[in-house]
């Protein structure tokens, strides 16, 4: 549960970790007809119609107003987006 | 309040005014909201100033859309510019968006005029709209029970008169069940016969914008306007939208109607009778009337479990109070980020996002979702062999009617269980919409749902036309 | 016993696009910070992406020109949490990518390519405060302008055998990326990056562990990175130790690698089918149609060029092609110029400023070329005349005029050598014996024409006079 919470950058309370772990306990057996079916063979499906090759010309289109981006921001300076010091790399 | 298929032809005739009709759509929201509790956000200045415009056009002569000043409502998880759009979540509190989901801009094409955006659970992760972080809606029929949800606060809003449309969203039946229980029309478009560009993202591969009315003809006019092909949404259909007010004579002679009993054994005794009614009816009408046991269904649930939250971790990961919304700092990016989304989600999309992080995480990836994207190709595959032998599908939308307030919300499983019957078209793909039939022995509505096979809404609407002629006098709050 | 160094590349290429891989904002370098961004690139609650047909296209060439077998492929979502993705996820390919297996000739020999796919940039974020590097920051900002930029990785198999061949391995396949006009392979403004994944072992022994050092983004820092991180696993292993798996950083100032700061968990990236687009499936159609439309490939460019003039240098030729040098060599050689002179002063003069090179155009070489072959510029005017062009872009002819080189022309010439023969009489009555008198005239003559005359013509004259001096005409 802490590890999941980790990866979802939650940070749950002891209350909240309890409560959880019973729900989510109770949905994942319910799930356990899903889990015992037999799928040998049988593909996944990510999308329910079969769409494909859905593709946009290189046109450039309009983009927005940087005043108007950045006004959403909860901090910007110098024209971009500001956030407390990064500890760690990217993955 | 008249239909939008009269109010719009009232207003093109100039026998009414726009600015008439949304004041009394205004009127009604002031009247009734304050205990009911729809909208997150009335825009009645906005309102006033579009009807006065479409006025003035009206004046010059212009030709104004088939929705010419009708009052609508959105779900508050479309974009509308510059109008704050929250998801009923305070991690979006205040936010702004800089666009219009494509749906609104087409509203506005046809002539209509936004009053407002309506509750919802947070992030649509819910079937009460108590998991709003404003507040739950009432059910405009018995404000001790939920409407449903999520798209509670846009069908409370249509069944309660203060607009004859809105907007709401449907992923596991966020639509059609909240329908069902407050006495409305709801229709599950197919998967990508309307855009999804600019509705906030919960389930991407389920979610569906459609239509809450109070008439099949409303909801046909409707979902002709907002429907068709969208080059910005990849998963958008090629096709036009759907011609549907030519299906609305109620002739369903000859057509093959399967109710579906692995849906309907087991849920309410009024809400099953009313189904067997509702079958006869339309067995009077000259259908041929059948069952038929789809096993896969009742896995839905299951499925939905497992794909929805493992969607839903993933688009709701961006809430990370950088770019918009709520930010609660923190010593370093990572803390932020932490505690910004520990602060900003409530407890149900917390339970989502954990579980859907679960569902993908390394080791379990197959067993979870890679499993439940099987049970759905499963499911697809029955209910196209059901459709070889029926054109429509019946079941009922919802298990029980609407429930009290707080009865299930210690119990999530209870709750989930209330989408059993909606949830396998979300997952196939297919459309399926929820139309009144009646009311339980509590005196509450009853829908009764008619499901069809993927761009079947033609042949869907017209079951629903047939089902709204026989249905017995309508419920009013 | 010897150590054999085991090393493949993962190279990230910017691709060519006019706009980014799901969004219209412009594919541009270097302008002001989150002005290039809309609701898609930025992630905004509620946009959704379009694949952009062009960078599929670009990926496809890539692939073709690799050899690779061209698939059909879906996107998938890296999850992962990161400030400068603006979604949290990166959208890229991971088990069925567009372009799997195929190689690519360096050299003498052949490094094989695992796969080539498609997948977004990210933002990018500059550390404020403190060093102005990643630890010690004060905060952090953040630029969404590349996010969003389409990228083909490369994945090379572990075939590489040393620094140099790395940087051969990288300068082949920028080659081949910039002939087929998918990227602009420029290191220097990041359209080119590479990561190394380098291990040691004994000839003949299993692949040792590996460490990936991230982020090269010149060549000289791969051959500096490689070497450096070849040399701290044999003297780890040598000294009785193991190499850990991890990932590490190329300090260029310190010139060595430091392990990146270690996560407190391993990564779990949580991969799954990206739900907001479908699958690309290249039929056979669009194929024929990509492989039509291929430029032709740096090997079979150098191949050309070496059969229009067989003497030239390889070196030369190899760094003409790398260039994209070979159509100003052909032109230059069409207008009548020579050609092993066209391959060395674009080998040479105009391979050495690749930013310059921009500003010439093939019939202004041609032009500098030919009056270089036909004496009307000696080499040293000649590399004169295309350094300023590639400086200003001006016309060679006008640079000729207004340097006044022009002034030295062969009749000219003639004239100024006779005339100060004429006014050293005795000097000039000895030339023919006393060779030393060769260069006082030479000096004479250089300095009459401000140094701008052509030696070797001035010389030939001399020795005409010299000549004619020994051997007088008869009659
Ligand atoms: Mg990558
Ligand atoms: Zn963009």
């Amino acid at each position: 549960m802490r590890h999941v919470a980790r990866l979802a950058r939650l940070s749950l309370t002891d209350e909240e970790v309890h409560l959880f772990t019973g729900q989510l306990g109770a949905v994942l057996e319910h799930a356990q007809d899903v889990e015992a079916l037999d799928t040998a063979g049988v593909p996944p499906t990510a999308h329910p119609l079969g769409l494909s090759n859905v593709l946009r010309d290189d046109e450039p289109t309009a983009s927005l107003d940087r005043e108007e981006v950045l006004r959403a921001a909860p901090r910007a300076e110098a024209g971009r987006f500001r956030v407390p010091p990064i500890v760690g790399d990217p993955a | 309040m008249n239909t939008a298929v009269e109010l719009s032809e009232l207003v093109r005739a100039k026998e009414i005014s726009a600015r008439a009709v949304v004041e009394e759509s205004i009127a009604a929201i002031e009247e009734r909201d304050g205990e009911l509790h729809a909208f997150l956000h009335v825009d009645a200045e906005g309102a006033r100033a579009r009807a006065d415009e479409l006025d003035r056009l009206l004046a010059k002569g212009e030709e104004l859309g088939p929705l010419a000043g009708v009052p609508i409502a959105l779900k508050d998880n479309m974009c509308t510019r510059g109008v704050p759009t929250t998801c009923a979540s305070r991690i979006l509190e205040g936010w702004l968006p800089p666009y219009n989901a494509t749906v609104v801009d087409r509203l506005l094409d046809a002539g209509a005029i936004v009053v407002g955006k309506t509750n919802l659970d947070e992030f649509a992760m819910g079937s009460s709209t108590e998991n709003s972080a404003w507040g739950p809606t009432r059910n405009p029929h018995d404000t001790s029970r939920v409407p449903g949800g999520s798209s509670g606060g846009s069908s409370a809003a249509v069944a309660s008169g203060m607009v004859p449309v809105a907007l709401g969203s449907d992923t596991g039946g966020s639509i059609r069940q909240p329908a069902a229980l407050c006495g409305v029309v709801g229709v599950k478009p197919t998967y990508g016969a309307v855009s999804r560009y600019g509705l906030i993202a919960f389930a991407s591969s389920l979610d569906q914008i459609g239509p809450l009315t109070t008439t099949v003809a409303d909801a046909a006019l409707v979902l002709e306007v907002i429907g068709g092909h969208d080059p910005a949404d990849s998963t958008s259909l090629g096709d036009p939208a759907f011609e549907l007010a030519s299906q609305l004579d109620g002739d369903v002679s000859d057509l093959r109607i399967g109710i579906v009993t692995d849906l309907t054994d087991g849920v309410d005794q009024d809400v099953e009778s009313r189904l067997r009614e509702a079958a006869d009816a339309l067995a009077a009408g000259g259908a041929k009337v059948d069952e038929i046991s789809i096993p896969t269904a009742r896995l839905g649930l299951s499925a939905y479990y497992l794909i929805a939250p493992a969607e839903a971790s993933s688009n709701l990961a961006r809430y990370d109070g950088t770019r918009y919304g709520l930010r609660v700092e923190g010593a370093d990016v990572d803390e932020m980020f932490v505690a910004t989304r520990s602060a900003g989600f409530g407890a149900e999309v917390k339970r989502r996002i954990m579980l859907g992080t679960y569902a993908l995480s390394a080791g379990y990836y197959d067993a979870y979702y890679g499993q439940a994207q099987r049970a759905r190709t499963l499911m697809i595959r029955e209910f196209a062999a059901a459709y070889e032998q029926f054109d429509v599908l019946l079941c009922p939308t919802a298990p029980t009617t609407a429930f009290e307030l707080g009865a299930k919300t210690a119990d999530p499983l209870a709750m989930y269980m209330s989408d059993v019957c909606t949830i396998p078209s979300d997952l196939t793909g297919d459309p399926a919409m929820s139309v009144p039939f009646g009311s339980g022995a509590d005196g509450l509505p009853v829908g009764v749902q008619v499901l069809a096979p993927a761009r079947g809404e033609p042949m869907m609407f017209r079951v629903a036309a047939a089902l709204e002629a026989a249905a017995p006098g309508a419920v009013r709050p | 016993m010897s150590w054999e160094i085991v090393m493949g590349l993962e190279v990230h290429a910017e691709l060519n696009t006019k706009t980014k891989l799901f969004c219209g904002c412009p594919n541009m370098f270097g302008d002001e910070p989150n002005t290039n961004v809309c609701p898609v690139c930025l992630g905004l609650p509620g946009s959704l992406p379009v694949l952009n047909r062009h960078a599929v296209e670009l990926a496809m060439r890539i692939g073709v020109a690799l050899g690779c077998d061209v698939r059909p492929s879906i996107f998938h979502r890296k999850n992962y949490f990161y400030p400068d993705m603006p979604k949290d996820y990166q959208v890229s390919q991971y088990d069925e990518p567009i372009n799997v297996g195929g190689s690519l000739q360096v050299g003498d020999g052949v490094v094989g390519i695992e796969r080539a796919h498609m997948e977004e940039d990210t933002g990018k974020t500059t550390h404020v405060g403190g060093t102005g590097r990643i630890h010690g920051a004060d905060h952090a900002l953040v630029d969404y302008n590349r996010a969003g930029v389409p990228l083909v990785e490369i994945v090379s198999a572990p075939d590489i055998r040393s620094p140099e061949q790395a940087k051969a391995y990288v300068e082949e396949l920028r080659a081949v990326l910039v002939a087929t006009g998918a990227s602009d392979g420029r290191m220097e403004e990041g359209s080119l990056r590479v990561d190394a994944n380098v291990s040691v072992r004994r000839p003949g022994e299993e692949f040792g562990t590996r460490c990936e050092i991230k982020n090269l983004n010149s060549l000289r820092s791969l051959v500096r990175a490689t070497t450096y991180e070849a040399k701290r696993q044999i003297a780890l292993v040598e000294e009785g130790g193991m190499v850990t798996q991890q990932t590490r950083h190329w300090d260029e100032a310190k010139g060595e690698t430091t392990t990146a700061r270690s996560k407190e968990e391993a990564e779990d990236y949580r991969y799954f089918p990206e739900p907001d687009l479908v699958p690309v499936v290249p039929d056979d159609k669009w194929l024929v149609a990509i492989r039509a439309a291929m430029p032709p490939l740096p090997a079979e460019r150098r191949a050309e060029l070496r059969a229009a003039v067989p003497e030239a240098p390889d070196s030369a030729i190899a760094t003409v092609v790398r260039q994209g040098l070979d159509t100003v060599v052909r032109e230059a050689m069409a207008a009548g110029a020579d050609g092993r002179l066209a391959i060395n002063r674009a080998a040479n003069e105009v391979a050495a400023d690749p930013d310059g090179a921009i500003r010439l155009s093939p019939a202004a070489f041609a032009r500098v070329v030919l009056m270089e072959s036909s004496g009307e510029l000696t080499s040293t005017q000649a590399k004169a005349v295309i350094a300023e062009i590639l400086q200003s872009g001006s016309d060679p002819d006008s640079i000729v005029r207004d340097r006044g080189y022009e002034a030295v022309g062969a009749d000219k010439l003639e004239a100024v050598v006779a005339e100060i023969l004429a006014a050293h009489p005795d000097e000039a009555s000895r030339l023919g014996e006393d060779p030393k008198l060769m260069g006082f005239f030479v000096g004479k003559v250089m300095d009459a024409t401000n140094r701008q005359a052509n030696g070797k013509d001035v010389t030939a004259l001399l020795r005409k006079h010299a000549a004619a001096q020994l051997f007088p005409s008869p009659g």
